[in-house]
């Protein structure tokens, strides 16, 4: 279950936003993930943990949402790229060439945050000029 | 109803652990000292093949060894027979060492020994080939064990972990003569999904192997001044590291 370290580490990391922010009305609604098949994360035990984790602290109603990026690998020999799979021990099938570079799967980032806050629909209703 | 805010972070999911071992690492370069995180399946040999390296390396380096166990420190006790010293580091559920159990290993060694007076330190991980691969702890290199009975697919099944390692130890040889298994194909899985793995026989028991194994940790020894392979491992996780 190292999904579960791996909400720990979301959650130091959205705990860490917020104190940035500073902004106690802060609500998160959706946090979004984008998760590679090359990765050792199963994304609907991530989704359980984290539903679980976040009950009574200041995420209780959150949502994770997880975008799935494919496993993508390029074959050196012909510059093609190609989907990796274990029926082919990941080498390319144009070439047969061992999987030398990763064009993607590896992902395992918070990509961003949607969120309410008190300071934000002020600024959104116009009331307070734009701040860059 | 107002829409909701967008705040684009692009931060890693294991940012939390990142940072501690980033942390962990600069301890490791300023008291010069060489992390080798040892990974396998449970009964793949790890060790076994302690037991036989300490002290054929003690001659010459001053070590010690983190060992990560879920519930004994049966293997803690192994190891501390051969005279080096031992940090149990009991993770309970978790089925990984990361890098906060590492620190607090770190933390034991250092009311034990000053740490600036060792050269290796070696990271026995909890028996597991999926998930210690994607937690890192601050360590120089990752060395993947992978005995020979575990059969010739088990770097396609779990690939993540042999694509990590820069060293892949293939163990218990001296089993293949009853074994149905190619060590040919065992090497070719490997490479396969790491071409730029180290690949390396041993055999615990009757010894074979462990010559080129040794020098292999000697050259990282006289390496680990010259750089440092967080790099590399940067490099093969960018898609990921890079925005962390």
């Amino acid at each position: 279950m190292h999904e579960v370290d791996m909400t720990k580490c979301l959650l130091i990391s959205l705990n860490e936003w917020r104190q940035r922010r500073d902004d106690p009305s802060a609500m998160v609604e959706t946090v979004h993930l984008e998760v590679g098949r090359f990765t050792c994360v199963e994304p609907d035990q991530l989704v359980t943990t984290y539903n679980a984790a976040v009950q009574g602290t200041w995420l209780d109603g959150s949502r994770l949402t997880i975008t799935d990026i494919p496993f993508v690998g390029r074959c050196l020999v012909c510059n093609s790229t190609y989907d990796p799979v274990p029926e082919s021990a990941y080498r390319s099938p144009c070439c047969d060439h061992p999987l030398e570079e990763i064009v993607s799967g590896r992902e395992l980032r918070i990509r961003s945050i949607d969120y309410r806050s008190e300071a934000g629909a002020a600024l959104e209703s116009g009331s307070i000029q734009r701040m860059r | 109803m107002h829409m909701p805010l967008e705040d684009t972070l692009g931060l890693n999911l294991l940012a939390a652990n990142q940072h501690q071992a980033e942390h962990n690492h600069e301890h490791f370069q300023a008291w010069n000292l060489l992390c080798l995180n040892l990974m396998s399946s449970p009964g793949a040999g790890k060790t076994a093949l302690l037991e036989r390296s300490l002290p054929a390396l003690a001659a010459d380096w001053r070590m010690a060894v983190l060992e990560g166990d879920m519930t004994t420190q049966l293997d803690a006790e192994r190891l501390e027979a051969v005279g080096i010293p031992v940090v149990p580091i009991t993770t309970g559920r978790a089925c990984h060492l990361d890098a906060a159990m590492v620190s607090g290993g770190l933390k034991l060694l250092k009311q034990r020994l000053d740490p600036a007076q060792l050269d290796l330190l070696l990271v026995e991980n909890v028996g597991n080939l999926v998930c210690p691969a994607e937690f890192e702890v601050g360590e120089h290199h990752k060395v993947a064990l992978l005995s020979v009975t575990e059969g010739d697919d088990k770097p396609l099944k779990y690939p993540l972990m042999f694509r990590q390692a820069d060293v892949v130890l293939i163990t218990k040889v001296d089993l293949l003569p009853h074994l149905p298994v190619e060590l040919a194909a065992i090497r070719r899985n490997i490479h396969s999904i790491n071409p730029n793995a180290t690949v390396i026989e041993v055999s615990a028991l009757s010894g074979e192997g462990l010559d080129a194994w040794h020098q292999w940790v000697r050259q990282a020894l006289a390496d680990r001044t010259a750089n440092s392979s967080s790099a590399a491992h940067a490099a093969d996780q960018s898609p990921a590291l890079a925005t962390a």
